[in-house]
């Protein structure tokens, strides 16, 4: 199993996700310039955080459109997992891989502190680790991740359960004093209809460790891997 | 031909505008008492085309590709010619 990370100019997450993956969660993984346009060999797919382009246009326009993600949507359409970590969240919505959109904090300030999520299904290749309805902490570092959808998105979202997080307070409660950014319905990540491209605004990179204060992230890799194990 | 379109982006109606939202604090606090600020982006673009036409519509496939998102942007486009 090789897992590809995505680097773009202005991707800075990247090294940290390569640790998680290869010291961590002890799988093989490898960093890719977006100039590189092969994935072939490859069983899945993080895209990483950072301000690829300088967020110029809108966060994840411009790496959206590099040919790199041609290669992305063809191992997607593979059914291998792809995994969108805040900049890399905002980099699938603008690939269109992804519903909906990551527009500037309600508050419209940087907003970087840890965050309590509720699973929300553990029916994703990313999740099958966690318990539906457990309460995890991973950190959010962002200006845009206010998540918007037109309400006919939103409620197919609702009832195909691809909602994956919500912000919710320390009980689980998915209230507006919990919510970061303003985002509709709390939702903190989402995955597409056939399940197995997942962005997110949180940073289970930055949530590995017990050392860092929180290995909720952790579960997230081990998922990913576990489902590659069993499926490529 | 050479054309210049005149490209502003704005959020669609309904949309939050945080940024105007927050010039519109800030105006107060500097005594201008407003009834609302919107923010909108501007780009012009030069190029060529054989007629006003076909350069509108390459630029409104630029819009919709790349410039905008049609999920949570309106546009105008406004061209003129350039000697």
């Amino acid at each position: 199993m090789k897992i590809a990370i995505i680097q773009f100019g202005g991707t800075n997450c990247d090294m940290d996700v390569l640790h998680v993956l290869k010291d961590v969660v002890g799988v093989d993984a490898e960093t890719v310039w977006y100039k590189d346009e092969n994935l072939t060999g490859f069983d899945g797919v993080v895209v990483p955080g950072g301000f690829s382009y300088g967020d110029y246009l809108r966060a994840g326009a411009i790496a959206a459109r590099t040919p790199i993600m041609d290669s992305v949507k063809k191992i997607a359409a593979e059914g291998k997992p792809v995994l969108g970590i805040c900049n890399g969240f905002q980099v699938l919505t603008e690939a269109r891989l992804l519903e909906g959109a990551l527009t500037t904090n309600e508050y419209p300030k940087f907003r970087c502190h840890g965050a309590n999520l509720r699973v929300e299904t553990t029916d994703t290749p990313f999740t099958s680790k966690f318990r539906k309805g457990e309460v995890i902490r991973m950190p959010i570092a962002h200006m845009e991740g206010k998540f918007f959808a037109e309400e006919q998105t939103l409620a197919d979202l609702d009832e195909n359960e691809q909602v994956v997080f919500r912000y919710v307070d320390e009980k689980g409660r998915a209230t507006d004093k919990a919510n970061p950014n303003g985002s509709l319905e709390n939702i903190a990540g989402i995955v597409n209809a056939s399940r197995n491209i997942l962005g997110l605004m949180p940073h289970p990179e930055r949530a590995s460790e017990s050392i860092l204060g929180s290995d909720d992230g952790r579960r997230i890799f081990e998922s990913m891997a576990d489902y590659i194990t069993e499926n490529f | 031909m050479q054309y210049q379109a005149t490209v502003t982006i704005e959020q669609k109606a309904g949309m939050l505008d945080p940024e105007g939202t927050t010039a519109k604090r800030a105006l107060g606090h500097l005594g201008y008492a407003v009834e609302s600020v919107k923010t909108a982006k501007l780009y012009e673009i030069v190029l060529e085309a054989e007629s006003a036409e076909v350069a509108e519509q390459k630029v409104d496939e630029m819009c919709q590709k790349l410039i905008a998102n049609p999920l949570i942007h309106n546009y105008t486009i406004k061209l003129k010619e350039l000697n």
